[in-house]
């Protein structure tokens, strides 16, 4: 997106491109982080679908491959949504410590 | 062309099944009036293909609103006295996203104390939110107002919401007699909606009401006063070709015998039908007296009304509520800013009447304008009508 657009540039009624959320990188927000473990996971796109931050990637055969860290907020929504048995977890959250 | 008995509100439901519009969504909050109890009934007999939203608030309810209108839909909705208020959060909103949402509004008291009856605080508290308001003398003009109100929303040059007001219960409930249009003249007359964006185009994705700060809230703010200042022209362009078709012309401003009057009252709304029978009687006394209605408030038609009261002696200014400023109603000190630049000036005086249904009678009129020509200094701010 161009900087310092006038008024006058701007696109009708307080819309612009959609995808702009792209130039932040949120992820310094997290206290905890979902880590993925690949053997665990049944593809099931659940975490995809609700991630509410898009962080969720997916590799080049479409198969759920990790967590974007450079957005994600660590919400936790993933881990709640993720369908895999108590032992056998495909997403865990954990604390983010320095 | 039909003609039919309708109450104000029954007008404005009558113009709502025949705009048709995409989605309505509404609440009846106390005091709640019948305009979207009646067009819930049309939805349910299957009259309108209307999506009817019954929501959970008032504000949901143009939060629902916001919601279908961005979506590409043509949006309608009703409210009143608290309920308009409720919804204030979201009207603001609305404006700046340029979304053409059609309100049928019923002005009444603002609590408190607890009130349903007539006044124009719940109109006048949202003023600044960058909706165009247009008021009705009588269930007719409510009908004409809010068709013509689509065609002005969704003009290219404007793409505001608007909200046309009838008097709480002296136009809503009162029964008159109007004349409608056909169907299919009324179907034609509003024509397509045409979509400027849509959060559902896949085709053109687009992110609306994003975080916008001290870099473009302002830039983002413009385009609304522009578009208020193109809504003027629209305005009068739409209300002199409905005239043109079915015969009874609109502008901003309507003059009732004030071309060479000397003695003029300005009004908003149904005040106006009753201030237009002292008028004839007076005129039949031989006092030159006149009257300017007010007909759009937002845009407000300040040169206009300057224009318009430059020969007169002196205008008393009608307002239905009070902005409690110590320095008039709302309208007295548009208009009084607005002759600020007037090379000819009349007296101004402010009457405060009529706030929470307070009946205004013909004899109330008469001793208006018998102040009116006992005035003899600009300025004065009087309660009208009020018990001492
Ligand atoms: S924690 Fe939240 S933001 Fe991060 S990947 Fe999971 S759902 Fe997305
Ligand atoms: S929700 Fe769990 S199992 Fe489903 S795709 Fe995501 S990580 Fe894999």
């Amino acid at each position: 997106m161009k900087k310092n657009m006038g008024w006058k540039e701007l696109w009708h009624g307080d819309s612009v491109p959609a995808g702009t959320a792209k130039e932040f990188q949120t992820g310094d927000w997290r206290s905890e982080r979902p880590v993925f473990c690949a053997e665990n996971c049944i593809h099931c796109y659940f975490c995809w679908i609700y991630c509410p931050d898009s962080a969720i990637t997916l590799d080049e055969n479409k198969k759920v491959s990790g967590i974007d860290y450079r957005y994600c907020k660590g919400c936790g929504i993933c881990d709640v949504e993720c369908p895999t048995k108590k032992d056998k977890r495909a997403i865990t959250m954990e604390a983010e410590r320095k | 062309m039909p003609t039919l008995a309708k109450t104000g509100n029954e007008a404005m439901a009558e113009a709502m099944r025949q705009i048709n519009p995409d989605v309505v969504a509404a609440y009846p909050i106390t005091p709640a009036t019948e305009v979207v109890m009646i067009f819930s009934q049309f939805v349910a007999d299957g009259l309108v293909d209307t999506e009817y939203v019954a929501a959970e608030s008032e504000h949901s309810a143009m939060s629902a609103c916001v919601g279908a209108a961005s979506a590409g839909c043509r949006v309608m909705t009703g409210t009143s006295s608290q309920g308009l208020q409720l919804m204030s959060e979201i009207l603001p909103i609305v404006s700046a996203l340029r979304q053409p949402i059609v309100l049928c509004e019923v002005n009444r008291a603002l609590s408190g104390p607890i009130n349903i009856h007539c006044d124009h605080s719940d109109t006048m508290a949202v003023r600044d939110f960058g909706w165009i308001q247009i008021f009705s003398e009588n269930a007719q003009e409510a009908y004409d107002s809010v068709l013509q109100a689509v065609l002005i929303a969704e003009d290219e040059k404007v793409r505001l919401p608007a909200m046309v007001t009838t008097d709480g219960f002296i136009i809503s409930h009162c029964m008159e007699k109007i004349e409608t249009m056909e169907d299919d003249a009324a179907k034609k007359y509003i024509g397509e909606h045409k979509v400027k964006n849509s959060i559902l185009n896949l085709e053109k994705p687009i992110t609306l009401g994003s975080l916008d700060l001290q870099d473009y809230y302002f830039e983002h703010k413009m385009p609304v006063v522009e578009a208020m200042k193109q809504a003027k022209d629209v305005i009068v362009k739409v209300g002199k070709e409905f005239g043109q078709k079915f015969g009874r012309e609109y502008g901003l401003l309507e003059e009732y015998k004030l071309a060479d009057a000397e003695f003029a009252v300005v009004a908003l709304g149904s005040t106006c039908g009753t201030t237009k029978a002292v008028v004839d009687e007076l005129r039949n006394n031989g006092l030159k007296a006149g009257l300017l209605k007010v007909r759009v408030f937002r845009p407000f038609p300040g040169e206009e009304i300057a224009q318009a009261l430059s020969k007169v002696k002196a205008a008393v200014i009608l307002d239905r509520s009070d902005t409690y400023c110590n320095q008039g109603g709302q309208l007295y000190t548009e208009i009084r800013s607005a002759m600020y630049e007037a090379a000819k000036k009349p007296l101004l005086a402010n009457y405060i009447y009529g706030l929470g249904g307070r009946e205004i009678s013909l004899e109330g009129i008469r001793q208006i304008y018998k102040q009116l020509q006992e005035c003899q200094s600009s300025g004065q701010v009087i309660h009208f009508g009020v018990r001492e």
